[in-house]
């Protein structure tokens, strides 16, 4: 069995699909159908000039809160009647985005936050979506080049665990567009980091900035006694040291509050719940340091421009 | 009828059962790895196959991070967790040169290297492989079914935690089970609760019920409800004595009442 990896160029390079140790690749025909800019990826670009900042939120691990995080990023956005937020969950086979967002298929959960997601698509709650790689990257294409997503402020993107055909999609798709940057979603243990600090080498390999990392289910507060466990003990320093190690900034930590997963399934804000638990309050600085971080890139390009 | 199975390695594995949910992040690795310790308990000799090529996880869990692992004339070794030789372990996590770098592939690559993955690992006698699968229900999963179709797997032990979110999924895994025609053996609800260790006041911190109801609604059985048990997660985390740290924990009862019900759903060999 050939070792793992071995000498792949990396499918989301220019010599994917290319290079002289691609021959035999049982990838090589898709990776090399996808190098460099195609009709598909100038009109997503089009598409994408009226949205003034796209953020990715991603993880290596699965059930770290992603969907929950992007949906009240989202929310947090949002409470500026003046901003007009669009949430895109690419996590075609498992769309939790509608169902946190307390969706059965409006698309509007107020006037200025439009959701979109395959969730919307399926007639069933138990409809499996069984795709492949290539129905799955012409979904995600269909999402960026044919929604009319209007004049937005801000694009969040939700994907789903791992590093696969969705983000190397979405990143390729969206390359032109220019992406801010994204948010990575960790919890305190070893078991995440671990998927965690490959999630940040995927990010440096295409290329795609990262605005910092988020840590999630950042100890417990029992609602009985008040005093604090970790469930998920941060055996190896948790997100802290991954980002010291890495070079790349810690947004927050976000502590378990069961009123989270309570609201999430009767798709409510958290926020209106619980406005004074120290996770919203988490929550709400996280928000704040995103906001800033694309305030500054856009001013950055102002200034390169009118230079 | 399905073509025989060629005797290859698969061939001296008695049952097969795959561990599956839509959602991430639920607990299948350390539910897989659990059940895979229950069934050693009650005296079966038990593999584990970590196919989760984006994150496998396995092998830090039980402290087998950085074994290497050798070829023999069938096949690959798989890497022995105890002295009597009674559970082995096969990750792709084993063949990473790097252990931070992302295995960033489209899904005909990763078909290619389950597949080989399902059938080079020389597993000799074994009379469960418990088989952990990455979150979805795309193209792994088929690839990690079809290769093992042809050893007729005894079912699939789908993980769901019990919040709306995740159920959400896993009904969706039902259907994926279904459609591929994979049987599917029960659901187990991890993450049920959590015991301050303070003041002993339970909490359910990924809400409640949602396990149970979906085996209600779906018509499968309902294996039984895992507690969250930091103590456990500390252990698994830190790799060394989990193995002998389990029996003590809260988690244990519940696997081994879980690994008993697949014992009783296990039909007798045929010779």
């Amino acid at each position: 069995m050939e070792e793992v990896p071995h000498d792949c160029p990396g499918a989301d390079s220019a010599q994917a699909g290319r290079g002289a140790s691609c021959q035999g690749c049982p990838n090589q025909r898709l990776c090399a159908s996808g190098a460099g800019a195609t009709p598909d990826t100038e009109e997503i670009k089009e598409k994408m000039k009226t949205v003034k900042h796209k953020i990715l939120v991603l993880s290596g691990k699965g059930g770290v809160g992603k969907s929950t995080f992007s949906a009240h990023l989202a929310h947090g956005l949002a409470e500026d009647e003046n901003t007009q937020i669009a949430l895109l969950d690419i996590d075609i086979c498992g769309p939790s985005i509608p169902k946190i967002m307390g969706l059965e298929g409006e698309q509007y959960v107020e006037d200025n936050l439009g959701v979109m997601s395959v969730g919307f698509l399926l007639s069933s709650p138990d409809d499996a979506v069984i795709w492949r790689g290539p129905k799955k990257n012409g979904m995600i294409k269909q999402f960026l080049r044919d929604v009319d997503w209007g004049e937005v402020d801000y694009l969040i993107v939700d994907t789903p665990p791992g590093t696969s055909d969705e983000h190397l999609s979405v990143v390729r798709y969206l390359a032109t567009a220019h992406i801010d940057g994204a948010v990575i979603i960790t919890t305190p243990q070893e078991v995440s980091l671990q998927d965690v600090r490959k999630e940040i080498n995927f990010c440096r390999k295409v290329k795609l900035p990262i605005i910092g990392v988020v840590e999630n289910m950042s100890g417990f507060i029992c609602p009985k006694c008040k005093k604090e466990s970790q469930i998920f003990p941060p055996t190896t320093g948790g997100a802290e040291l991954m980002c010291q190690d890495l070079e790349v900034p810690l947004l927050g930590r976000v502590p378990l509050d069961p009123l989270i997963g309570k609201n999430c399934d009767k798709g409510q804000s958290f926020f209106i719940d619980a406005p004074d638990s120290p996770a919203t309050l988490a929550y709400r600085s996280i928000i704040q340091r995103i906001q800033e971080f694309c305030n500054l890139h856009q001013s950055k390009e102002e200034n390169l421009i009118s230079s | 009828m399905e073509a025989a199975a060629e005797p290859g390695n698969l061939a001296g594995v008695r049952h097969i059962i795959l561990v599956l949910s839509g959602k991430g992040g639920v607990g299948r690795s350390t539910i897989s790895t659990e059940l895979a310790l229950a069934l050693r308990h009650a005296g079966k000799k038990v593999g584990i196959l970590d196919v989760d090529l984006c994150g496998p996880s396995i092998p830090r869990m039980l402290g087998a991070q950085g074994r290497a692992v050798h070829q023999c004339d069938r096949g690959w070794a798989p890497v022995f967790l105890d002295r009597e030789q009674s559970i082995s372990l096969m990750s792709v996590g084993f063949l990473l040169e790097k252990p931070d770098e992302a295995v960033v592939w489209r899904g005909p690559k990763k078909n290619a290297l389950i597949k080989q993955f399902v059938s080079d690992v020389a597993w000799g006698e074994l009379d469960y492989l418990v088989v952990d699968t990455p979150p979805g229900t795309s193209d792994e999963h088929m690839a990690t079914i079809e290769a093992l179709r042809p050893y007729q797997p005894l079912g699939a032990l789908v993980v769901t935690t019990p919040q709306a979110v995740s159920v959400g999924d896993v009904r969706r895994e039902l259907t994926f089970c279904r459609k591929m025609g994979l049987r599917v053996m029960g659901i187990v609800e991890n993450m049920s609760g959590f015991t301050c260790p303070h003041c002993t006041e339970c909490t359910s911190v990924f809400s409640r019920g949602g396990g149970e109801e979906l085996a209600q609604l779906a018509g499968v059985p309902f294996l039984g409800s895992v507690p969250l048990d930091p103590a456990l997660m500390r252990t698994l985390e830190e790799g060394h004595d989990f193995i002998q740290e389990f029996p003590g924990s809260p988690a244990f009862a519940a696997l081994t009442s879980i690994a008993q019900k697949i014992l009783d759903a296990t039909p007798a060999c045929l010779p």
